[in-house]
């Protein structure tokens, strides 16, 4: 058993990131991905933050930019529901397969 | 003034050296024959330049003139171009006379037209005696047909059209006679042979008259090839180390051997007259490298040229002076086991048989009177049928050696002017009987230059210049009088009609028919003298005689149908028709063509013989009446006609304008008058009177002939002037004889003996009167051989040319139907499999554009996967 | 987990079974700390330099995270993604505290576990048939997915394992970092914070402006 040392943070961030992203890409509901878009994003936090613990700079940066990232995923998460909100009233589905105007 | 002042000066120079001459002749025969010493001179080239101005300004302003200004300017031109060339070979005469005689060589260079190797031909004048003759007779007798010729062509609208074909016929004569080389003399020998044809055929809307016209020129051609080739011939075996020889000279190198100080080609000399003085004998040549391999050889001190050449003088020089060793060199020669110089001579004698008429393509010269009486005036009996016997008499050098040539040329000549005279017996045509006769009297004439009599045969040509002339132009004034007719059969009386005609057209009959009071006797005694003595001048010592023989009955001859259509014309009463000449006419035998002769003639289409509409004999196609008044119709005005008493058409016959008949007298009193240049041999060695044994002219001609002349006398047979008057004696029995005859048969038509003997004869009357169906012969011979060789040339062409360029192309197109076909599938289809497959792909491609944004996310999840891991690995 | 369901009658039962769990485990772990441990002393104590409890409760919350992050990929139903989700949450905020980053650990909480998820369960209540809730999340691609999600650890795991980082796993840190932060958003990242909040505004705006249009209609 090793002791918890960056890489073992980081590879946690690792997998979050990886199951984040895992979400994101299978997901047919839109709330579903934006619970991927989450988890990545704490993934992304999970480093910062490590990364600051192991290799500290008296400017906190890690810390801080890991804050500016919460205000910004909640940010983004309001619109983003919102705007789920908003093709929900139009189409009356949220299935992502059912939106791809965007097809050739 | 001062060209006055030194033609007067040359004129005494020039009566002084005649006389110096006259003792000078005689001794020149003794002295070893050098090079031809030349003088150069530089208005050589005036004389032939006169008359191609004229030509030259009526071709192209001669209608308008005609039109605008009227006809007489157009003869102005013409005679006035004739009379300045006359002047200036006046001018060149006098100071020929003023040279010594071994200098008479006038050479007007003018530049070098061609240097090709060996071949090297100048813009060169020359003016030997030879050629100084023959200058002065065309240009005097051309004057005076020219102004002859304003009477009788004077009504037809293509006057100046005449005038311009006769200048420029003046010119390629003068040419001929004038060029230093071969190349310029056969210019004029084939432009003299064009004008022939334009003037045959200058009635061309006839159809006969434009065959009769193209049969000259084609005959012409003919003979022309046979002179090329004979030319060929003399340049290759000059040069070219590939000539076999047998003689003891060995093979010169090659070309130039050494340059002679006189001749300077390249050098104008820019005074009107002057004499090279760096030319006398005295001093010595200089000489430069030379390719002989003996350098002591005499040639190199005397600086002559060896080796190919087209200059008159070079061949000259080379051939007659022994030192160069060429003369033995060509004699020993042979081509392909013919003796080479017979080969060469016999070559050139066929061109000689064209255009001077001998058997056996004399054909075209009877034909050639379609063309209007001047035309046959001059250039069928003063000047283009004596380029012949000119150029024969100008390679004397070369004939002389080879006695082979001389044999064939003699004997040629002696058949033809029998043959000719025995056609002459029976045509009506009185233009066919003087064109028979020009063809015979050719004969003589080579009879003369055959034997090796070079300045007999050139005298001949001289005297029959002015009875010939005269003759022609007194029928040209006998057709005009009668309104266009030819046939004698209609003629009869006009003596009293025409007396002058009638005076000078009996004085040529007695020149021609040989009495002693005229010309024609002493040209043609001498070369009949000549033609017995010629012992092995001949092959053997016997033809000379026989060839006597045949020429002494052929004088018989002569004097009999000359005599014949004398009297058939001039005396008894008038057979013509009174009114217009088309109706009325008293009826005529016409000669039947029957027999397998016959068939042949209807076979052919283009038959010269047999149409015979409305009882007129019009066997001889050309016999018709001169058309140059308008048809029948209308006889138009002839405002140039100064003719004395009314002038009706359809009235009697009547003289002729002053413009004809002073030209027949004047050309009547020349043949008087050059009695004198042959007077008179026999008497001279008879009596041995020093001045007459070499007659004027054999003196004056003595420089050109002086190659020729030891070799020829040498082998002659000097029977003696026994023998010489004996002959002389028959020659003028013979021609009383004819005469007699003649007059008995013809003299007022009184006398039926002569329809009686064609009675009595028809097949042997007709055969003669169709001319012995040569022209018949040659139809379905040659003619026939080469329009089938042309057909079955023409079917070759057709089939197996044709075929092999239709199968090349079919080829070509197998070939362009592949590569089309490649181009369609090969090519196009690479290039579409091309765009095909990029559409397929972007259209496989498109389907990654699956508008969900996950899977996009997906792919860029991946790839920045993938860089992570390359950035990993790398650091 | 938790049941949404609350019925009167299993209430005892629930309780009584927590309490026997919680007796059961803390006698095993009483039995384990005590009898089991103490013959591992000289062991655990030569382990102490090697671990520590510390580490143990650090691999502890990095399972939650871990089996909560599947939770949120690979369930079927999307309230049990949520709540899922929420467990990641927390567990990750726990490893913020264990890094000593304690006000980001609260943010996390109030910020996420308090806003965000809410706003998520709000919307899922908003736009699912809850009739149907066994299928309200199915998935799409699930192997491609499968193998780029194990590319990913693999690659990210051993890049984050055997990179040479810059480590000092003794440094000092400060325990509240509070103060700090609060100092910092005023000095260096002021401007970074007042364009934070701008961005705040806009959001909040935006997402009233998107929703309220639309439920107009």
């Amino acid at each position: 058993m090793l002791a918890p040392g960056l890489a073992h943070f980081l590879v946690v961030g690792a997998v979050l990131f990886a199951l984040g992203t895992y979400t994101v890409i299978t997901r047919t509901n839109a709330v579903g991905i934006l619970l991927g878009v989450e988890l990545i994003l704490n993934a992304a936090n999970v480093n910062f933050v490590a990364f600051q613990r192991f290799n500290p700079s008296p400017l906190l940066t890690g810390q801080v930019f890991s804050l500016f990232v919460i205000v910004l995923a909640a940010a983004e998460a309001a619109v983003a529901l919102a705007i789920v909100l908003a093709i929900f009233m139009t189409v009356k589905t949220i299935d992502v397969t059912q939106s791809s105007t965007l097809k050739e | 003034m001062e060209m006055l002042l030194r033609l007067n000066e040359l004129v005494l120079l020039a009566a002084q050296h005649g006389a110096e001459a006259a003792g000078e002749g005689a001794a020149h025969a003794a002295a070893e024959l050098g090079p031809q010493k030349i003088v150069s001179v530089s208005y050589l080239w005036l004389i032939p330049f006169f008359p191609l101005l004229g030509a030259a300004i009526n071709a192209f302003a001669g209608h308008w003139i005609q039109r605008r200004f009227g006809k007489k300017y157009n003869s102005y031109i013409a005679v006035g171009a004739m009379v300045l060339a006359f002047a200036v070979a006046v001018v060149a005469w006098i100071q020929m006379i003023s040279l010594p005689a071994s200098d008479r060589y006038m050479v007007n260079f003018l530049w070098n037209m061609i240097t090709a190797g060996d071949v090297q031909a100048n813009l060169s004048f020359a003016l030997d005696p030879l050629s100084m003759m023959m200058t002065l007779i065309i240009t005097f007798i051309g004057t005076l047909i020219h102004i002859y010729s304003i009477g009788y062509m004077a009504d037809d609208p293509g006057y100046w059209r005449f005038f311009c074909y006769l200048n420029l016929f003046v010119f390629s004569m003068l040419l001929l006679v004038m060029g230093d080389n071969f190349v310029l003399m056969f210019f004029g020998w084939e432009g003299v042979g064009l004008c022939s044809y334009l003037l045959i055929g200058f009635w061309y809307e006839d159809i006969e008259k434009a065959r009769a016209a193209v049969k000259a020129f084609v005959t012409n051609r003919v003979g022309d090839f046979g002179f090329v080739l004979g030319l060929f011939l003399l340049f290759w075996a000059l040069g070219g180390s590939w000539v076999e020889t047998k003689g003891r000279v060995p093979l010169r190198e090659s070309r130039w051997a050494m340059a002679d100080p006189a001749y300077k080609p390249q050098q104008e000399t820019g005074t009107l007259y002057q004499r090279d003085s760096s030319l006398s004998a005295s001093k010595p040549a200089t000489t430069w490298e030379n390719y002989l391999r003996d350098p002591g050889s005499a040639a190199s001190k005397d600086g002559i040229r060896v080796g190919p050449s087209l200059t008159f003088r070079e061949l000259r020089d080379q051939v007659a002076v022994d030192a160069t060793g060429m003369r033995q060199r060509l004699s020993g020669m042979t081509f392909f086991g013919i003796p080479l110089l017979a080969l060469v001579g016999i070559l050139l004698f066929v061109g000689a048989t064209a255009k001077s008429a001998q058997i056996p393509l004399y054909v075209w010269l009877p034909d050639a009177m379609a063309g209007p009486t001047p035309v046959s005036a001059l250039i069928h009996a003063a000047t283009m049928v004596t380029a012949g016997v000119y150029m024969v008499a100008r390679l004397n050098f070369l004939f002389a050696l080879s006695t082979t040539a001389m044999t064939v040329i003699a004997l040629i000549g002696a058949a033809t002017a029998a043959f000719a005279a025995t056609i002459g017996f029976v045509q009506n045509d009185i233009k066919k009987v003087l064109a028979y006769s020009t063809v015979s009297q050719l004969g003589f004439m080579f009879i003369g230059v055959g034997v090796g009599a070079y300045w007999a045969g050139a005298y001949h040509l001289l005297t029959h210049a002015f009875f010939k002339a005269c003759l022609f132009l007194g029928s040209g004034s006998v057709i005009l009088g009668c309104h266009h007719e030819q046939d004698m059969r209609r003629m009869g009386g006009l003596k009293k009609f025409m007396p002058l005609t009638a005076k000078t057209y009996l004085y040529a009959c007695i020149a021609i028919a040989g009495f002693p009071i005229a010309n024609g006797f002493f040209s043609k005694d001498e070369i009949l003298w000549k033609a017995f003595d010629s012992g092995s001048n001949m092959l053997d010592p016997s033809i000379g005689k026989l060839i006597w023989v045949i020429g002494w009955m052929t004088a018989c001859g002569t004097s009999f149908y000359m005599w014949r259509s004398y009297y058939m014309t001039f005396t008894g009463e008038y057979r013509g028709a009174h009114g217009d000449s088309h109706h009325g006419a008293q009826p005529l035998h016409p000669v039947p063509v029957t027999g397998p002769l016959a068939a042949l003639a209807a076979a052919d289409a283009h038959g010269v013989v047999a149409h015979s509409p409305a009882g007129r004999d019009m066997t001889h196609p050309d016999s018709g009446p001169d058309p140059h008044a308008l048809g029948v119709a209308g006889h138009p005005d002839h405002p140039d006609h100064k003719a004395g008493g009314g002038h009706g058409h359809g009235g009697m016959p009547h003289e002729s304008p002053k413009t004809m008949t002073y030209v027949l007298a004047t050309l009547a009193i020349g043949c008087a008058v050059t009695i004198v240049l042959g007077f008179w041999a026999p008497l001279g060695h008879l009596l041995h009177i020093e001045w007459m044994q070499e007659p004027l002219l054999e003196r004056w001609l003595s420089p050109a002939f002086a190659p020729s002349r030891e070799l020829v006398e040498s082998r002659s047979a000097n029977s003696g002037p026994f023998w010489e008057w004996l002959l002389m004696f028959a020659s003028v029995a013979v021609a009383f004889a004819g005469w007699l005859v003649a007059r008995a048969f013809y003299k007022d038509a009184k006398s039926t003996v002569p329809d009686k003997i064609a009675a009595a004869f028809p097949r042997l009357h007709r055969l003669v009167f169709n001319k012995y169906y040569v022209d018949e012969i040659y139809q379905a011979t040659v003619l026939r051989g080469t329009g089938l060789l042309a057909r079955a040339l023409a079917v070759f062409d057709n089939v197996v040319i044709d075929g092999i360029v239709n199968g090349v192309a079919k080829v070509g197109l197998f070939v362009a139907n592949i590569e089309g076909a490649i181009d369609k599938y090969l090519v196009d289809g690479a290039v579409n499999l091309v765009a095909d497959s990029v559409v397929n792909l972007g259209a496989r491609m498109r389907r990654l554009q699956t508008g969900r944004i996950q899977h996009y996310l997906y792919a860029a999840v991946l790839g920045v996967l993938v860089v992570i891991g390359i950035n990993f690995l790398i650091h | 987990m938790a049941q949404t369901s609350q019925k009167p009658s299993r209430y005892a039962e629930v309780l009584l079974g927590v309490v026997l769990l919680v007796v059961v485990v803390a006698f095993v772990f009483w039995m384990f700390a005590s009898q089991v441990l103490p013959g591992l002393a000289p062991v655990a104590a030569q382990g102490a330099g090697l671990a520590r409890p510390s580490d143990l409760l650090f691999y502890l919350i990095a399972a939650v995270a871990i089996v909560a992050g599947a939770g949120v990929a690979f369930s079927r139903s999307i309230i049990y993604a949520a709540l899922s989700l929420l467990a990641a949450l927390l567990a990750i905020g726990a490893l913020f505290i264990y890094l000593n980053a304690d006000y980001v650990a609260v943010s996390q909480l109030l910020v996420y576990v308090g806003g965000v998820l809410v706003l998520i369960l709000f919307a899922v209540m908003l736009t699912s048939k809850i009739g149907d809730k066994a299928h309200t999340n199915p998935s799409t691609g699930v192997l491609p997915g499968i193998g780029l999600t194990v590319a990913l650890i693999a690659v990210l795991g051993y890049v984050a394992a055997k990179s040479p980082w810059i480590s000092q796993p003794n440094a000092i840190t400060p325990a509240q970092t509070a103060r700090t932060i609060g100092d910092l958003f005023l000095k260096e990242y002021l401007l970074p914070f007042e364009v934070a909040s701008l961005v705040l505004l806009a959001t909040l705006i935006g997402a009233v402006v998107i929703a309220r249009k639309e439920m107009k209609e």
